[in-house]
């Protein structure tokens, strides 16, 4: 039962994936279709709104300059908003003004798609915040990683100088893709039982006759955007954990596609794109076989449960239940976590800090290869720089300068792509390293030993793949853990997203090589199995020793 | 290039001074260019200070293990540097041979009408100078007047002499070599220091080695890789430190010496060195990595079909009677008339004769007077002892020849030799005194192994284009049997030029040969231009790579040399990342094992100690090195195939043997080392 119910939900993820894939396609492609005649009108009535008249195409660097220029101002606007909240309207539950540093940190948190939250929703916000900022960002950031991956597809499949639009891209992502089918997520969602109210928090008359708070809200909507934008910041606390974030078992499936189809739709688009389907499919299987022998480790781990607790006797054959709802289980507790980490998501149904050593690695280790899927565009982008990774050392071997999708990769490419791959464990590493040397980071841990080092890892993990998917425990809301996890997020974002424009624009200008008998194909099996080889090898031997010392030792020494 | 055999081995010699050159490398000014092994060196500094200054460290304990973790990376070091010595070594003796015909020459420069002695190194550029019989040209230049016998061997190593005169493709001589017979006036190209000689000692000897593109993108790669592990292992300790494992500063060493891909890094610019010097010894001359690595890469090439293709000599292929002559006749005259003949087409009559098993009289030859081919007459033949004539020729000279003696003209003449000429032929014709025997159909032959290795390069994805003077119909004749896929006849050296374009706009690479001053912006146009030592200096200016053997084929070579360059830096890097897991599983369990015993579960290769598996992945890390010279240095073996199934096969070779071998290495190494820790 448990292993049929994630076999249909992985069936219909890949049944989307084709429709999904086309519809982005034809959304960015900017060739006239019908769907213009359905969004045309709204659409131009933005671009007028926004002095948008031609929208001609921009240069890497200009595409780059206008996506960060538009998070600027959002990131200051919003820092405005929940600083200030206890004066602005919409405010029924009084909540005050939120401290600098954590707000430095959410700011950055939903602007960077990561939605690490050092706060509590319900007691932290107004209704104003949670719409104003925290969904506005879910919609905006998430149109801005979705635009950057387009436009990167677009550079690393197309000639000549321009990657698109920048404004254009991000707006059509929001009328045509996130508008519309969160809108759609939302009534599904309303339907079944989730709340989506501006009323203030009820105060109810227990059956002992206690009060109890019990904090309602806009939940619905926020819940829609929060997984199609693969944000993951929840409207409670307790996120997707939550009775009314996530009622029922149908509801947590609903959620987990919502969050999973889009990025798994992104490599077929690429291949649409790249007018060679098989190419799509071969960045998909990459991704789809490390995800399943993820899924595998997390259902396979959490299944046989905790050593120690069987070993007193407790009745093991529901798994480790700890820390899980109770109506979800363990399949749909440990697909559910899967599929977040892998989308960098970072919505939660269960406690991630009580899962089994191996499981809680399993969203650990997606985390720090970031390419299992993906969050919003940068899935696509880090698998394809992998994929460029591997034509350059294997490519060398048909006696040929490497070259991917007819374009040759030379030392400009590298140069850069040497940073992305750089950035990743640097802005894991390092401030892991620091924390541990630091009594500001030491003090935050909650349970000593290699459990600690895994919370500390996970933590910065986290923040830099942009999941926001804590492992909990930590005492997080400290200046130093809202200020080292904000720059990470920060870096993690945009070093990567930056350099790989610039890769694109890079190759964009080249003088494609013609495809002969000679050339190393990127199209078919064999490479989907380079491509998993250079993710191992090249990503994950990075993380081996210190991941050795966290989930792997406390798992060896609970045996 | 003096001497033309291939090596064999490597002498005791060379073996000494690399291993000389090894310790000089040391030198960390020389070696920071190379970041992978700079990093190995600080590391080794460090163990070093570690064993010289044990308190400071408070290391007392671990001495035994800090000297030997010291030698093993010195030796780590001193292989990479020995494997790059190696690879110049080869170059270094070549250039030496080289610089000994460059000694002190004296040049008879002209000046105002008299000659003056000075030394060749007071010559520039534009000066004049005459060369005589048994004299040395001191410097590049074209001769203006005269002609002589030069023997170039001192560059070709081809010890025949060969004719320079002024004007026309022959008229480049080369500082160094040597005037035979005769004496030439010459105009110095060249300043000294920058003749071709000068050139090519800097390329032998490898001063002048730039880093190709593909080169500093994998440099970029490895140091970035390098970089990584350096924080991975630097980090380290103070993540371990926290659940109470005390990493010491050797053990961390170890680890990062073995995670950086060092078996590349170290071999990396051995492998390009040895590549240019495969050119080298193939007798081939590349300006660049770069143009080497190119040759790799082409999608074209652009072949002339005379001298390349073809032998360029025509041949008798048949003999064909007009006028109802016998066959027999025709054919014993024709002999006749090339019995004396020493051009390639009067000696293949008599060898179609041979072939044919038909004989002639040879004594109707005998004390004939042998005319021989003359521009002007445009035939040879002889003339016999009993007063009769014999002549072959070109058809109409014949012709007329015959008219002229009262003779008639058989009509099917016409006829016949219109269909020779359709076949892609040439009709000679063969006359008697006024007599019109016959023809001989002469026919371009396509040089053996030709079709089959046109039909390798198809399998490799490169195009062959065969540019000809020959009419569309000869062209076609030759193009099908030849197998090549494109033909231009008629072809001027402009034609060359539009193809190449035309080429390269569509992102191809295209390679060509030439000698010819014409041939000289096609050849600079070209990706790869293959210019030919006989031909003139512009030709050798304007490409990047000179064939002192002058064989044009050669071109087909150069490109499995550059592909194999790439494959081999391919398949060592592969090899080198891959080798990093076996080394994981070595090092990590035996790094924390000890404050872990539980991660004993980890050393799946069951090494004997947490010691012993550290040095062992660090020996097996430093002596893969020296076991990896012989393939760097001879390249990877290359089979002409399609891109697909070479990547499988080296895929498998070096990517699965990459991930195997070092687990075996390692695990024999343990049974050693355990010994003695």
């Amino acid at each position: 039962m448990d292993i049929l119910q994630l076999v249909i939900v992985i069936a219909v993820l890949i049944l989307l994936v084709k429709p999904l894939g086309t519809y982005v396609y034809q959304v960015f492609a900017n060739e006239p279709s019908r769907l213009d005649r359905l969004y045309g009108g709204t659409e131009r009535l933005i671009f007028r709104m926004i002095g948008l008249k031609q929208r001609a195409g921009m240069s890497w660097k200009v595409y780059a300059l206008s996506f960060v220029a538009t998070n600027i101002i959002l990131v200051v606007l919003s820092y405005i908003i929940l600083s200030l909240q206890f004066a602005l309207p919409l405010n029924p539950n009084a909540i005050g003004g939120m401290e600098p540093t954590l707000t430095f940190n959410t700011v950055i948190s939903f602007m960077t798609n990561t939605n690490l939250q050092h706060y509590s929703g319900e007691s932290s916000l107004s209704y104003l915040s949670q719409m104003a900022v925290i969904m506005m960002m879910m919609f905006t950031s998430a149109a801005t990683g979705f635009s950057v991956a387009i436009a990167f597809i677009r550079g690393v499949t197309g000639k000549g100088k321009s990657v698109g639009n920048f404004f254009e891209d991000f707006v059509k992502a929001n009328t045509r893709i996130f508008l519309p089918v969160s809108f759609v997520i939302m009534l599904v969602l309303v339907a079944l039982q989730v709340p989506q109210t501006l009323d203030p928090t009820l105060t109810v008359k227990t059956l002992e006759g206690a009060v109890q708070q019990i904090a309602i809200g806009p939940v619905a909507s926020l819940e829609a955007i929060k997984h199609l934008g693969t944000n993951g910041g929840g409207f409670f606390g307790a996120n997707s954990a939550h009775p009314f974030e996530n009622p029922s078992p149908l509801t947590n499936v609903i959620e987990i596609l919502s969050m999973w189809a889009l990025p798994a739709a992104l490599p077929y688009t690429f291949g649409l794109f790249a007018k060679n389907k098989k190419q799509g499919w071969v960045i998909f299987s990459a991704m789809m076989c490390l995800f399943l022998v993820f899924l595998t480790v997390a259902f396979a781990s959490e299944k046989v449960g905790n050593p120690a607790m069987n070993a007193l006797g407790i009745d093991a054959a529901q798994g480790s239940m700890e820390g899980k709802e109770v109506r979800f289980g363990i399949a749909q507790s440990a697909l559910f976590t899967t599929v977040t980490a892998a989308a960098t998501t970072g919505s939660v149904n269960n406690m991630h800090d009580t899962l089994t050593p191996l499981g809680g690695m399993v969203p650990l280790a997606e985390m720090m290869l970031n390419v299992v899927f993906g969050g919003k565009g940068v899935g696509i982008i880090n698998m394809l720089m992998y994929a460029i990774l591997a034509v350059f050392i294997c490519g060398l071997m048909v006696g040929r300068t490497p070259e991917f999708l007819q374009r040759k990769i030379e030392p400009r490419e590298m140069k850069l792509i040497a940073i992305a791959i750089l950035t990743h464990p640097i802005i894991i590493l390092i401030p892991t390293a620091i924390a541990f040397m630091t009594d500001a980071g030491q003090g935050a841990i909650s349970n000593a030993g290699y459990h600690g080092i895994s919370q500390v890892l996970y933590e910065f993990t986290s923040s830099a793949a942009n999941n926001g998917s804590g492992f909990e425990g930590l005492s997080d809301n400290t200046p130093f853990w809202n200020i080292s996890t904000g720059l990470v997020m920060l870096l993690g974002r945009y070093v990567s997203m930056i350099v790989m424009l610039a890769v694109a624009g890079s190759l964009m200008e080249k003088q494609p090589v013609p495809e002969t008998l000679g050339t190393f194909r990127t199209d078919n099996k064999l490479f989907t199995v380079l491509l998993i080889g250079t993710v191992l090898l090249i990503g994950a031997l990075t993380f081996l020793p210190t991941v050795v010392l966290g989930p792997v030792a406390e798992y060896l020494t609970l045996r | 290039m003096v001497n033309k055999e291939k090596k064999k081995g490597l002498s005791a010699a060379a073996v000494r001074s690399a291993a000389i050159e090894s310790f000089i490398k040391l030198n960390p000014a020389a070696m920071i260019k190379n970041p992978v092994m700079f990093v190995v060196e600080l590391s080794t500094i460090i163990v070093l200070l570690m064993v010289v200054f044990p308190h400071y460290f408070s290391s007392q304990d671990a001495i035994g293990f800090n000297i030997t973790v010291f030698i093993i990376l010195m030796f780590t070091l001193l292989f990479a540097n020995f494997a790059e010595a190696i690879a110049e070594g080869r170059g270094k003796a070549q250039a030496n041979s080289l610089k000994r015909s460059k000694q002190e020459m004296f040049a008879n420069k002209l000046i105002g009408g008299k000659v003056v002695v000075i030394p060749s190194t007071e010559l520039r550029k534009g000066d004049i100078f005459i060369v005589s019989q048994g004299e040395m040209i001191p410097g590049d230049g074209e001769i203006i007047e005269g002609l002589a016998s030069v023997d170039e061997s001192a560059i070709t190593g081809e010890s025949a002499a060969v004719i320079k005169e002024a004007g026309g493709d022959f008229s480049s001589v080369t500082g160094g070599t040597r005037v035979v017979s005769d004496w030439i006036k010459v105009r110095l190209t060249s300043d000294p220091g920058q003749s071709f000689i000068d050139r090519m000692i800097a390329l032998v000897e490898g001063a002048k080695r730039q880093k190709s593109p593909n080169e500093i993108a994998l440099d970029t790669l490895l140091t970035s890789l390098t970089v990584i592990f350096l924080i991975v292992v630097v980090t380290l300790a103070p993540i371990a430190n926290y659940v109470g494992v005390h990493l010491e500063i050797p053990v961390l060493i170890a680890l990062l010496v073995c995670l950086i891909p060092t078996t590349i890094g170290g071999l990396l610019s051995a492998i390009g060195i040895a590549g240019m010097d495969r050119v080298t010894q193939f007798n081939v001359l590349a300006m660049s990595g770069k143009a080497v690595e190119a040759a790799g890469d082409i999608n074209t090439m652009i072949l002339d079909k005379t001298g390349t293709i073809t032998y360029g000599n025509r041949m008798a292929s048949d003999i064909i009677p007009v006028g109802g002559n016998e066959l027999v006749t025709l054919a014993a005259w024709a002999a006749i008339s090339s019995a004396q003949d020493e051009t390639p087409e009067g000696r293949s009559v008599l060898e179609w004769m041979k072939k044919q098993s038909m004989s002639y009289d040879a004594s109707l030859a005998q004390g004939g007077e042998f005319i021989p081919f003359k521009a002007e007459t445009r035939m040879s033949g002889m003339d016999l002892s009993d007063g009769r004539k014999v002549r072959k020729g070109s058809v109409d000279t014949v012709r007329k020849w015959v008219l002229a003696g009262g003779g008639l003209v058989p009509p099917d003449l016409e006829k016949v030799s219109n269909h020779v000429a359709a076949l892609g032929g040439t009709p000679l014709a063969v006359a008697v005194d006024n007599e019109l025997l016959g023809v001989i159909y002469l026919k371009d032959t396509v040089k053996p192994g030709m079709k089959e290795r046109f039909q390798q390069l198809r399998e490799m994805g490169i195009k062959t284009i065969m540019c000809t003077g020959d009419n569309p119909l000869t062209a076609a004749t030759i193009a099908k049997e030849a197998g090549v896929d494109d033909f231009i006849a008629e072809s001027t050296p402009e034609d060359k030029i539009t193809v190449i374009r035309r080429e390269q706009a569509e992102g191809k690479m295209v390679a060509m040969t030439g000698d010819g001053t014409n041939d000289a912006p096609a050849l600079a146009q070209a990706d790869v231009g293959l210019a030919m030592n006989s031909g003139t200096i512009a030709a050798k200016e304007a490409a990047n790579m000179i064939d002192l053997d002058s064989d044009p084929s050669k071109i087909i070579e150069v490109v499995a040399i550059g592909k194999q360059l790439l494959m081999t830096r391919g398949a060592l890097t592969t090899f080198s990342i891959a080798n990093d897991i076996a080394k994981y599983f070595a090092i990590i369990p035996a790094m924390f094992m000890l404050a872990i015993p539980e991660m004993g579960v980890l050393n799946i290769m069951k090494l004997g100690s947490p010691l012993s598996a550290i040095l062992s992945a660090l020996i097996f890390n430093a002596i893969i090195i020296p076991l990896l010279i012989p393939l760097a240095i001879k390249g990877v073996t290359y089979k002409p195939m399609s891109g697909s199934r070479l990547l499988s096969r080296n895929l498998l070779i070096y990517g699965l043997g990459g991930v195997i071998v070092p687990f075996a290495g390692i695990k024999l190494l343990d049974y050693v080392v355990r010994l003695w820790v």
